[in-house]
């Protein structure tokens, strides 16, 4: 075999036959109505629209438009609900229903893995053991926060808020739903959630288990549709509060449309965050953490890794392990076991990341796609990095939401951070070393929600995640989370 | 096989202070990630195939007589008669006063002798003493020399004498393949491991071993990982390719598996192959072809259908 002198040849030879997840056990209706007030009941407008598998552009079912009309109806359940039975709960008792979601979504976990792959694209890998387990683990925190509100904020009266209206994003469906639903119903407010309308099935899948663990109708009640259902949740006069986590333009128009109202509001918006790596870091570790800052989910993370920054004496080796490193990834059908990167969200998403492609190489930069073939049907990108890029650079400074990650060098520890803060967003960072004293020199000067330390995109209900800037308002997880759900008062 | 595995890089001691720094928690999650790849059908009868191909077969005790090194023998030559097709072992791995015996045992077949040498397991003896039982060997046969280093000068930094006895000893092997044994398990961080792998690629191994088998913990997926990620990282640097085995504690099928994984996902192809790649192990090769009967009639048989030699 004749291999380029000291290149690494990761085609051909012994190849990882087909593993697809069985789907034998899924069942996806034919069509979905709109879940209010414990039932699923048909839009009034009688309209409906498709859901579809990005991998093949095949439908999957057909989901329900909610007008004004089925908002208001949903409000009015959520408003009676709150009324009657939910915040008029022993909370011990609200706790009790949170933890019995949380055992029936563990329970159906292969289901929903795999219709969360099948509605959104991402490798069964990671919605079987990211996604759905990280959500269980949601409900099951806040379960155990439900009677013990009084404790989380000592000295201090912790009342619901009311009727929540949340919205949800299409990159973690069934795991943003759990860090909106959760906090929400164990602080005592009910709930009026929209999913994204290109991944509504795990919400609907979601709402069955919901009526299975026996809530009380209109705790919970979730609507299907696009902006404009949004929107009219968003304006809705009873609704107390708005838990929005998407794009930072549509989180800007919702601040608009909430200035001078009464409700209180979370925006979980953008990022572009930095990730820094210094020449005395554990090199292939930290190959493996650009790998999994910005590949991980196709890169349809808020808090991804896309900007790196390689400290000039280590960029080459770091780029040319990185380069080695793609190779080996595997882009193709979401639900082989050993696929690491699956499909694009949707026809208009790839769009974009194909528009910010172009833009990159008319700029100047160099653009490097690892040599994968991908399938001809559906909605696929290759990762993608590209080199010869500035902060000056749009590849640099604008969210892409795709596996494509802008690499820039520095020399010194202030230019970094320097760097790392020259953006509208603060969400999440990463850095990179052998010194602990770096470590803390460094999250104390990135201005960003989140950092990680020789590690990236680590979740865990207990901690707080939120950004600066235009990266949003409010944090979710952990007790910050409690707190955006609560009206706190002095002690009676 | 590459062009570029004959190539003689000059033996000089290398820059320990630039070897790059490991972090074990990003270890265990990269080889966290390889056991969670599915290999099924052809291409894990591939793998197994390949398994047995690679494998050492090893008896190293004091209880060895040449009796029981022409069973191993028997067994190395016709691994299970009932499977066709079936590849043979690497190569039979005995003590140096057996060499002769398995040479002859062996006699007509590609299986190559290997033996272990330098004061095996402790390496706890002179260099002259190291250097007949190495010239001992290759005089009896050897096709492979698995010396061990001496892990008390490498962990009291004395590197330029760990450096200099495995070229001493290269250079004993004259002919032979010399397999470099780190003792991992008593190495303690992986970061050693690191440093210990480049010190004795530079000083002329043309495999690098994990354990002599004698010692808890033996190979790891993690040890082996970094010890991959050297190799590759001097073949950039020099050219020159360098083979890797883990020896003990791998006696199962999936876990094998999951070293190809490793192995295919960080060296790539080239190295997929019994030249490059062996496990040192006594009991895998009968979980191996319970797995190929397995794959081919579609039931377990016992074990007591497996020869044990």
């Amino acid at each position: 075999m004749a291999i380029p002198e000291n290149k690494l040849a990761f085609d051909g030879g012994w190849e990882y036959a087909p593993a697809p997840e069985s789907t034998d056990h899924v069942r996806i209706n034919k069509r979905y109505g709109l879940f209010i007030n414990g039932d699923f009941v048909a839009p009034e407008k009688g309209k409906y629209f498709d859901t579809i598998n990005p991998a093949n552009e095949e439908k999957l079912s057909r989901v329900a438009e909610a007008s004004e009309a089925d908002v208001d109806k949903a409000v009015k359940a959520a408003r009676d609900a709150y009324r009657g039975p939910w915040s008029r709960m022993k909370p011990a008792e609200r706790g009790k229903y949170i933890y019995r979601i949380a055992r029936i979504i563990q329970e159906r976990a292969r289901e929903f893995a795999a219709i969360e792959s099948l509605d959104g694209g991402k490798p069964i890998r990671e919605s079987r053991d990211v996604d759905i387990p990280l959500a269980a683990a949601h409900y099951f925190y806040y379960a155990g926060w439900a009677d013990k509100l009084d404790y989380a904020f000592p000295g201090r009266k912790a009342r619901p808020m009311g009727v929540a209206g949340q919205i949800i994003p299409w990159n973690f469906p069934m795991l943003m739903a759990a860090w909106k639903i959760a906090p929400a119903l164990a602080c005592g407010n009910t709930v009026v959630l929209k999913p994204a309308e290109t991944t509504p099935l795990t919400a609907l899948k979601l709402a069955e288990v919901i009526a299975d663990a026996g809530l009380p109708p209109g705790v919970v009640n979730i609507v299907t549709g696009a902006g404009k259902t949004g929107a009219a949740i968003v304006e809705h006069p009873d609704v107390d509060k708005i838990a929005f986590t998407g794009s930072t333009n549509v989180g800007k128009i919702i601040m608009r449309s909430l200035a001078g109202t009464n409700k209180k509001y979370t925006l979980e918006l953008g990022g572009k965050a930095a990730n820094i790596i210094f020449a005395d870091a554990a090199i292939d570790q930290a190959v493996e953490g650009i790998v999994n800052g910005i590949f991980f989910n196709q890169g349809h993370v808020c808090c991804a890794g896309s900007r790196l920054f390689v400290q000039e004496s280590v960029a080459d080796e770091v780029i040319a392990k990185l380069k080695d490193r793609m190779e080996t990834l595997i882009v193709g059908d979401p639900l082989d076991k050993n696929t690491d990167i699956g499909a694009i969200n949707s026809r208009m998403q790839l769009e974009k990341i194909e528009s910010y492609l172009a833009v990159g190489q008319e700029e100047g930069g160099t653009m490097h796609q690892s040599s994968c073939r991908v399938p001809k049907q559906g909605y696929w990108c290759r990762p993608t990095i590209f080199t010869g890029v500035s902060q000056s650079n749009r590849v640099v400074q604008e969210e892409i939401f795709g596996p494509v990650l802008a690499i820039q060098t520095f020399r010194r520890f202030d230019e970094a951070i320097t760097k790392a803060n020259n953006t509208p967003y603060g969400l999440s960072g990463g850095v990179w070393t052998d010194k602990g004293a770096k470590i803390f020199k460094m999250t104390q000067s990135v201005r960003a929600g989140v950092i990680w330390a020789n590690t990236f995109n680590k979740f865990d209900p207990t901690s707080p995640f939120g950004g600066y800037k235009e990266s949003g308002v409010g944090r979710e997880g952990g007790l910050h989370g409690l707190d955006a759900y609560l009206k706190l008062g002095a002690l009676s | 096989m590459a062009l570029t595995a004959v190539k003689k890089v000059p033996a000089r001691l290398p820059n320990l202070g630039k070897v790059p720094a490991v972090d074990e928690v990003g270890v265990n999650e990269r080889v966290s990630r390889f056991q969670t790849r599915s290999i099924k059908t052809s291409s894990k009868v591939e793998a197994l195939k390949l398994i047995l191909s690679m494998i050492d077969l090893t008896t190293l005790e004091g209880q060895d007589t040449p009796g029981k090194v022409r069973q191993l023998c028997q067994k190395a030559m016709h691994l299970h008669d009932a499977l066709p097709d079936l590849p043979h072992v690497a190569a039979v791995c005995v003590y140096p006063t057996m060499v002769a015996i398995a040479k002859e045992a062996l006699k007509g077949t590609d299986i190559k002798v290997a033996s272990v040498a330098t004061a095996f397991p402790s390496g706890m003896s002179k260099l002259s003493v190291k250097l007949d039982d190495t010239r001992m060997a290759v005089a009896a046969g050897a096709d492979e020399i698995d010396m061990v280093i001496s892990r008390g000068a490498f962990l009291a930094g004395d590197y330029r004498y760990v450096f200099d006895e495995i070229r001493a000893v290269k250079k004993a092997c004259g002919d032979a393949h010399l397999k470099v044994i780190l003792e991992t398990g008593e190495l303690g961080t992986l970061d050693r491991v690191r440093r210990a792998s480049v010190l004795a690629m530079h000083a002329g191994a043309d495999f690098i071993k994990t354990s002599t088998g004698k010692i808890q913990p033996a190979a790891t997926m993690q040890v082996t990982l970094v010890m991959l990620q050297a190799i590759r990282d001097y073949y950039q640097e020099t050219g020159r390719m360098v083979g890797m085995k883990p020896a003990g504690g791998i006696s199962t099928s999936k876990l094998a598996i999951h070293y190809l994984v490793m192995l295919r996902e960080t060296l790539g192809n080239a190295w997929m192959t019994p030249e490059w790649f062996r496990f040192g192990a006594s009991s895998l090769a009968n979980d191996v072809l319970m797995q190929l009967m397995k794959q081919s009639t579609g039931r377990y048989q016992s074990a007591d259908y497996f020869s044990k030699d």
